[in-house]
């Protein structure tokens, strides 16, 4: 930290500035948190619901989930859609980037307007733009390729699981792209052009320079950009639910977040919802311990 | 090097650059377009490209609804309430984490990380159940709570870039000038920070404004339905039937947006990197 800071004078201060975050922050997460983890030990059903008090069941919702084929099905369904998402969106974000830096300027701006706008929409208003560009009867998809000789005739998007995470696919990708190539471009730019030159100078293929020069100058934002789309990914929710409000059959659509909610705010099942959210509380964890690690060691460097 | 493979590599990634433009803008276009269309274009098998000749009849059916003015009333007041504590909130707790060193600092920040990983989706039911104990449930109080502790972190963090970005020796200056520390800091930092502070409040704005699951979970009834919810609802009802109304809906909730984006996002990333490099 720069010296210019004021000195650590033993002050109550900083603890009265910080309350208000802090209250509100226990009250809104803090407690729910800790009720959901007693709420996943315990029986709250739709009796409990209307009155009768909950009955403890230790790790009952806990067994009856991990022996349920289903929980299982959805969990690897959610895993898979994650992972192909953000692959998807890293490969062409990050590809888009690299290209950006040999365009002509006119054609960067261009396409960093169209990215910028695609990034700004809402997320409810661009699902109910690509429902309509996927409409069975009317949509311009389908129109499109019949024009091209393929039998797409009133075809229904939504109503094949695949053919529903096809969709869903696409659209978080067009949401997801512009933040990965606009972070990865800045990051981009900072790469010393002098460095990439010598590597040309000495032979070096663009190839070449590509794996041994400019990829490994920006791994720390790939990481972290990475790992962001996985956990984005991971608890998308918007995108399915309305998706599955159009069509298709929720139970073989379900991912995590609509399992979530239909067990729970659907179904009345608050006890199993609240394992379910627990074991997904979990599994983000897992996936996001190594970017907060290495957001830790970041902050204690400073 | 030999020049062709270099042109070559132009040509390719400018027309890579058009082809991705294309698809990026099309939806948005298509929105659009789309908003301006009567019922017949629509549902012409052969597309309409452009609204040349088109008409406002859309507009005129959404705003007729009493389902969207309700629906806007109910964003507004969720969305400016949620901003107003948030922002108060964060400003304070951001001052305290970059002017002062004090013990619990560094476990404040970690916390915050670590809630920003946290998804909405792995706590909204004991959300639900805790709302719904207080009596809060279907209460532009109610999801403005949960709101607020939704954007809080990323303001925090944020606000915490822009306050270290202004140096303190200008303050230390003022206080040499007989100024109190007080004094110092509200009459050259807080001025400094304005840019900041509204940037901040607009990005938690679209947030709030865009919002889709704890809006869902919170606001059940359907006269408390924010203009995310109707939107989703007006699909729903109408599948297949007023495509143009639905665009014209779309639009009228993505225009707002969309500008406030394109006037923060510069400042964001400079509000965030500052943060980032200065700690």
């Amino acid at each position: 930290m720069n010296g210019s800071a004021p000195r650590a004078r033993r002050t109550p201060l900083p603890y009265a500035l910080l309350i208000p975050a802090t209250v509100a922050l226990a009250v809104a997460l803090g407690y729910p948190l800790v009720r959901q983890v007693v709420l996943s030990f315990q029986d709250f059903g739709l009796a409990q619901q209307f009155g009768r008090p909950p009955e403890w069941v230790g790790l009952g919702n806990y067994r009856e989930l991990v022996t349920d084929p289903y929980l299982w099905r959805v969990t690897l369904r959610s895993l898979v859609f994650c992972l192909v998402n953000a692959a998807v969106t890293m490969a062409i974000g990050v590809g888009l980037a690299l290209l950006m830096r040999h365009m002509t300027s006119w054609v960067r701006v261009l396409l960093q307007t169209g990215l910028l706008l695609a990034w700004a929409m809402p997320v409810v208003a661009s699902l109910t733009v690509w429902q309509w560009l996927f409409d069975t009867q009317y949509g311009i998809v389908n129109y499109l390729l019949t024009k091209l000789g393929l039998d797409f005739q009133g075809h229904p998007w939504l109503l094949e699981p695949l053919s529903f995470f096809f969709v869903a696919t696409v659209i978080v990708v067009w949401m997801s792209v512009p933040f990965v190539a606009f972070t990865v471009y800045a990051a981009l730019t900072q790469v010393s052009e002098d460095l990439v030159e010598a590597a040309e100078i000495d032979g070096a293929s663009p190839l070449q320079r590509l794996r041994h020069v400019v990829l490994p100058a920006i791994r720390p934002v790939l990481l972290v950009v990475g790992l962001l789309q996985v956990i984005w990914d991971l608890r998308v929710f918007t995108q399915i639910f309305i998706l599955q409000q159009a069509g298709g059959s929720t139970r073989d659509t379900n991912l995590l977040g609509t399992y979530i909610y239909r067990l729970g705010i659907g179904g009345g099942k608050f006890g199993m919802a609240a394992a379910v959210a627990i074991f997904m509380l979990l599994l983000t964890v897992i996936l996001t311990a190594p970017y907060v690690r290495a957001m830790l060691k970041q902050e204690s460097e400073d | 090097m030999s020049r062709t493979p270099r042109r070559s590599l132009r040509i390719g990634a400018n027309v890579v650059g058009v082809v991705a433009f294309l698809v990026a803008i099309f939806p948005v276009y298509w929105m659009v377009n789309s908003s301006f269309l009567n019922r017949n274009e629509i549902r012409n098998p052969v597309p309409t490209w452009v609204p040349f000749g088109g008409n406002l009849d859309n507009y005129r059916t959404v705003f007729e609804t009493d389902q969207f003015l309700n629906a806007l009333k109910i964003s507004l007041m969720v969305t400016v309430l949620t901003i107003v504590v948030a922002l108060a909130f964060a400003f304070v707790a951001a001052v305290a984490v970059s002017r002062f060193r004090f013990r619990g600092r560094m476990s404040f920040i970690v916390t915050l990380l670590v809630i920003q990983m946290i998804p909405v989706e792995g706590l909204f039911i004991s959300q639900y159940k805790m709302l719904e104990a207080m009596d809060l449930l279907n209460t532009v109080i109610g999801l403005s709570l949960v709101y607020v502790s939704l954007v809080l972190p990323f303001t925090i963090w944020t606000l915490r870039g822009f306050v270290t970005g202004v140096p303190y020796e200008l303050e230390e200056a003022a206080m040499m000038d007989g100024c109190s520390r007080t004094q110092a800091f509200f009459r050259i930092t807080f001025p400094l920070l304005a840019p900041g502070l509204v940037a901040t409040g607009v990005f938690g704005f679209i947030q709030a404004w865009n919002e889709f699951t704890l809006a869902l979970v919170v606001m059940t009834r359907e006269d408390q339905r924010t203009l995310p919810l109707w939107l989703s609802t007006f699909t729903d009802v109408n599948r297949g039937t007023d495509w143009g109304g639905i665009m014209a809906g779309s639009t009228l909730i993505a225009v707002p947006v969309i500008v406030f984006f394109l006037v923060v996002q510069g400042r964001m990333v400079a509000g965030l990197t500052s943060g980032a490099v200065k700690g």
